[in-house]
């Protein structure tokens, strides 16, 4: 097995047994980088300097300490010490260009991390670039990126998903041992479940978004993009957690992810939501069919369950989401920063329209206030649906990868895509993808376990189990 | 012209409600760590991504300001509702860097309060000169005092700065989310100077309460009336009618919304008492001209020029922008609880109208000296210490009829200004009392008593003295006012020194 192929736990595993050193892991990547980067676009920024400083500086920590003695207790200290990961360019990196994708930041360079990225960096990771992604996250195929679209590595006619496309496609083309993504609604599972990687989106204020380049305020989510769920957790565990500059974190106390993770699925009750299985291609809806059996053979309960109708989710969604994205992209107006509004796109431009037009005097009442008075509805629905059961289990999304160009001339194409995510997103529901086999063409297909707020732990333990059982996680594309 | 309206002894009634900003002084800002004070500082010094409105950062409230907010709203007699929510107020504009400003809209922090006006307070804070100039009838027609309901008081952030140059147009960012306080009442208001005594009292209870300094020419409290004026037909019943319901101290029960006129005009840029009054003045003197002789006034916003003592037009507010209100994700809700408000009743201070009726009550003095010693907390407090320090000196009481002439006298001493209360420590201040005025004269006897101990203790000057030198007498003098803190007349003790000398001689 190559370097780049590694999960975290292997690589950390190497590190710690002196088999390879941060430099060699780190060189792996970039070497990998630099190989398939012209056919896949992942990436908008490589770090490559910054990259290999770093891992002068890690694996000095490794020398000091492994002569010491206890290089184990380096990693209690610094969990992901040495090990490279790559980020979606809508969180700001110190020093590192920042551009959510978008002509108008295409210059941008930010003052400060995002508290993600300082908490990574504290962890000891090696940040190795700032991967591709609909610009300003607007969009679920990295197609509407001002710059360029990221191919799907299992197949490099078709689109990764999005919003973070370049994560996923990143962490699939092994170019990067992990990455982090971040989720308004689908675009950490969506690009997760076609790039066949696990894409884990947690309960809104779990994890801070202070950096984090605002799409929708009120939904915006960060996240890991790994190899494996026990990968996500360990990441999760990194970035979660109150934050004094962001005020809707949650002050609940983080549990550790891993502690039950291998406790299997027995006696755990899934439910599933037959709407979503019939709005999934049947091709898909089969695939994740089987899954749920094999869960219900390793134990787990089954039971059908209604849910609302997911389109009612997609109207809340597209309202509540083009209203804050009309208000968050106001500051830029090319004054202090960046390049002028007209740099704009047409997909944020549709978006600011829209959004504008829904908070409108006389509009708002229609529009924005009965979105959220749907959204308590639709939350009360989940909450309704959780008293019976510990886990809900479907496809991610309604289809495998499509091809390039799809995208185009749909306005409404992301909220097609995302229809299956976009409920539990409005509701702030933690959701974990990962793969359950592929399609007769070869593409991945993925299914996602949502739980209720603050569940992360649960879903962890199902998604492990699964991935044990079926091991889909270790099928690479052929680059 | 058939239909021109008669001109002939029209009456019109001012309708005022203003909308007042207070810049709070919390040591940081609404939203970031940053240092709210700003004011003279070098540009662009103060600010951090969150005030500068930079990609992914993001604000949180400031709990101090909160509390502060609350703390005015309770002063101002106001509810509390249990939770309150901040909102996004949408516009461009270059000194606003998020493109929406952190404001309040349908739940503002503190709603529904008052303020009684007593109209002594217009009196206390003019000039003493002016102050003494006014006739007796002319307060008594003033005295009536009067309520200005508060419709809300709510959290929001400033601005940023713009510095226009002849080239270009500045921008200093140090001022960009400063906490601010607006204050609106309802349109309670009928003339300009009310308007500027409801301003005035507004100012002195912030400045009790310690959170601001209220200074209109530094900006840190802003005001902005919106005036109309209403034709009064039948004078007798509908101009008194109101004067009563106004009078009366619940007088949010009051509908008087049926009778405001259809339009209102707002004035800006008003950085001084002096210039509301103008401003507002001016105002109402045009709108009765328009409305007597075309019927009608045009709603807008106007700026007052204070060169030209006029207002003149900005923007029609009929074209006004839509703020597309909406709340703000990035904050959750606040939910205020009782134990917090009483927690935050305790640090309410006395405030002005208790203090006046206590200093009336406790020290005896006229409503008009208590009304300036209460004028600001510091002269209060400053007072209140200078009368303790006295009673310990004189380690007697308040009942001592020496002690109200204290009392009166200190209070005399801070009233005609014959002492900075900055530079002056208040035991000092009695000091100087004893020595200026002489209340406490001492007895012929302690005198006595301590130049005989001075010529006991000094043989060498009495001795000086006695063969011609004159400065001798000057040091026994110093050594007996030392004996007697000061509280004799030099000369006084200089006559007693010789003839004790004197007597000592021919002994």
């Amino acid at each position: 097995m190559e370097l780049f192929d590694l999960t975290i736990k292997e690589a950390r595993d190497g590190l710690l047994k002196k088999k390879f050193s941060s430099r060699e892991l780190v060189s792996a990547c970039l070497d990998r980088i630099k190989k398939l980067e012209p056919k896949l676009n992942a990436f908008i920024t490589v770090c490559e300097k910054e990259a290999r400083e770093q891992t002068q500086i890690a694996d000095k920590k490794m020398r000091d300490l492994g002569d010491m003695g206890d290089t184990r207790e380096l990693f209690v200290r610094y969990p992901l010490l040495g090990i490279p990961i790559s980020v979606k360019d809508n969180y700001c990196t110190k020093g590192i260009k920042t551009t959510a994708a978008s002509h108008v930041l295409m210059n941008y360079i930010p003052p400060y991390d995002a508290t993600v990225v300082k908490r990574l960096k504290e962890a000891g990771t090696i940040i190795l670039g700032k991967t591709n992604m609909d610009a300003w996250a607007h969009g679920s195929s990295t197609e509407t990126s001002d710059f360029f679209t990221t191919r799907n590595p299992w197949d490099l006619t078709r689109l990764p998903g999005g919003s973070s496309g370049g994560s996923a496609a990143s962490v699939a083309a092994a170019e990067t041992i992990a990455a982090v993504g971040s989720e308004t609604a689908g675009s950490i599972r969506q690009p997760s479940a076609w790039c066949g990687v696990v894409g884990f989106k947690p309960t809104y204020g779990r994890v801070s978004r202070y950096g984090l380049i605002a799409m929708a305020s009120s939904l915006d989510c960060p996240g890991p993009i790994t190899k494996t769920v026990e990968d996500a957790a360990i990441i999760l565990q990194t970035i979660a957690g109150w934050d004094s500059c962001d005020a809707t974190t949650s002050p609940k106390q983080v549990p550790d992810f891993l502690r039950i993770i291998r406790n299997g699925v027995r006696g755990i009750k899934i439910g599933i939501p037959q709407k979503y299985f019939s709005v999934a291609e049947t091709e898909v809806a089969k695939k994740v069919d089987e899954a749920v059996k094999i869960l219900e053979r390793l134990g787990a309960e089954i039971k059908e369950i209604s849910l609302f109708d997911p389109k009612y989710a997609i109207a809340v969604y597209t309202i509540l989401q083009r209203s804050e994205v009309s208000s968050n992209l106001a500051r830029y107006d090319g004054i202090r920063f960046g390049f002028g509004r007209e740099r704009f796109a047409d997909e944020a431009r549709r978006r600011i329209m829209l959004g504008t037009y829904y908070l409108s005097a006389g509009y708002y009442e229609a529009y924005y206030l009965k979105a959220q008075k749907v959204r308590t509805i639709i939350l009360e629905d989940f909450e309704q649906v959780f008293k019976g059961i510990d886990v809900i289990v479907g496809p991610t999304s309604p289809s495998a990868a499509l091809s390039v160009g799809s995208s185009k001339n749909d306005p409404m194409f992301g909220e097609m895509a995302d229809v299956l995510v976009e409920p539990s997103t409005i509701a702030g529901l933690p959701g974990l993808n990962l793969s359950c086999g592929f399609t007769k063409d070869g593409l991945p297909v993925g299914m996602q376990i949502i739980g209720p707020q603050f569940s992360e732990e649960l879903l962890f333990r199902v998604g492990y189990a699964y991935e044990q059982e079926t091991q889909w996680y270790k099928m690479k594309p052929k680059l | 012209m058939t239909n021109k309206p008669n001109m002939s002894k029209k009456t019109y009634l001012p309708i005022i409600g203003l909308e007042v900003h207070v810049e709070l002084e919390t040591n940081s800002k609404m939203f970031c760590g940053c240092s709210a004070d700003y004011f003279g500082h070098e540009p662009n010094t103060h600010c951090c991504p969150v005030c500068l409105g930079l990609p992914g950062a993001l604000p949180v409230p400031n709990k101090k300001a909160v509390e502060w907010c609350v703390m005015l709203g309770l002063a101002l007699n106001c509810q509390i509702p249990e939770v309150s929510k901040f909102d996004r107020k949408n516009y461009f504009y270059p000194d606003l860097p998020k493109g929406y400003q952190i404001s309040q809209y349908d739940n503002p922090l503190c709603i529904n309060g008052w303020v009684k006006m007593k109209n002594k307070q217009s009196l206390i804070s003019d000039e003493i000169e002016k102050r003494k100039m006014k006739n007796d009838n002319e307060k008594s027609k003033n005295d009536a005092g009067k309520t200005v309901r508060i419709r809300r008081v709510h959290m929001e952030e400033d601005t940023g700065k713009l510095i226009h140059t002849k080239e270009r147009t500045l921008i200093d960012f140090n001022r960009s989310g400063v906490p601010l306080v607006e204050i609106v009442t309802e349109p309670d208001i009928h003339s300009a100077q009310e308007a500027k005594v409801f301003l005035q009292k507004l100012q002195q209870i912030i400045r009790y309460l310690g959170i601001s300094d209220c200074d209109m020419e530094k900006g840190s409290m802003r005001c902005e009336p919106n005036i109309s004026v209403r034709e009064i037909k039948n004078q007798k019943s509908s101009f008194g009618k109101l004067r009563i319901m106004l009078s009366k101290v619940e007088a949010s029960k009051i509908k008087t919304n049926d009778e405001l006129p259809p339009y209102k005009v707002e004035i800006k840029n008003i950085n001084s008492f002096k210039f509301v009054e103008k401003a507002i003045a001016y105002e109402i003197g045009r709108q009765e001209e328009l409305l007597s002789r075309e019927g009608f006034v045009r709603q807008e916003t106007r700026g007052f020029d204070p060169q030209k003592g006029v207002t003149l037009p900005q923007r029609g507010k009929e074209a006004a922008a839509d703020y597309r209100y909406f709340p703000e994700p990035d904050i959750p809700p606040i939910r205020i609880n009782k134990l917090q408000i009483s927690n935050i009743k305790l640090q309410i201070p006395e405030l002005p109208d208790k203090k006046l009726s206590r200093f009336i009550k406790e020290y005896g003095l006229s409503e008009y000296d208590t009304g300036i010693l209460t004028e600001t907390r510091e002269t209060a407090d400053y007072y209140e210490e200078v009368v303790r320090k006295a009673q310990t000196l004189d380690s007697g009481n308040l009942e001592d009829s020496r002690n109200l002439g204290w009392i009166k006298t200190i209070a005399n001493w801070i009233i005609n200004k014959k002492v900075d209360i900055d530079k002056v420590l208040p035991k000092e201040l009695v000091k100087m009392i004893v020595q200026k005025s002489q209340i406490r004269n001492i007895s012929q006897e302690e005198l006595e008593k301590a130049v005989v101990k001075v010529l006991t203790d000094n043989p060498k000057a009495v001795g000086d003295y006695k063969s011609g030198k004159a400065q001798a007498l000057m040091f026994l003098v110093g050594q007996v006012m030392k004996q007697v803190k000061g509280s004799a007349d030099p000369k006084l003790i200089a006559k007693l020194l010789n003839e004790k000398i004197k007597k000592k001689n021919e002994k």
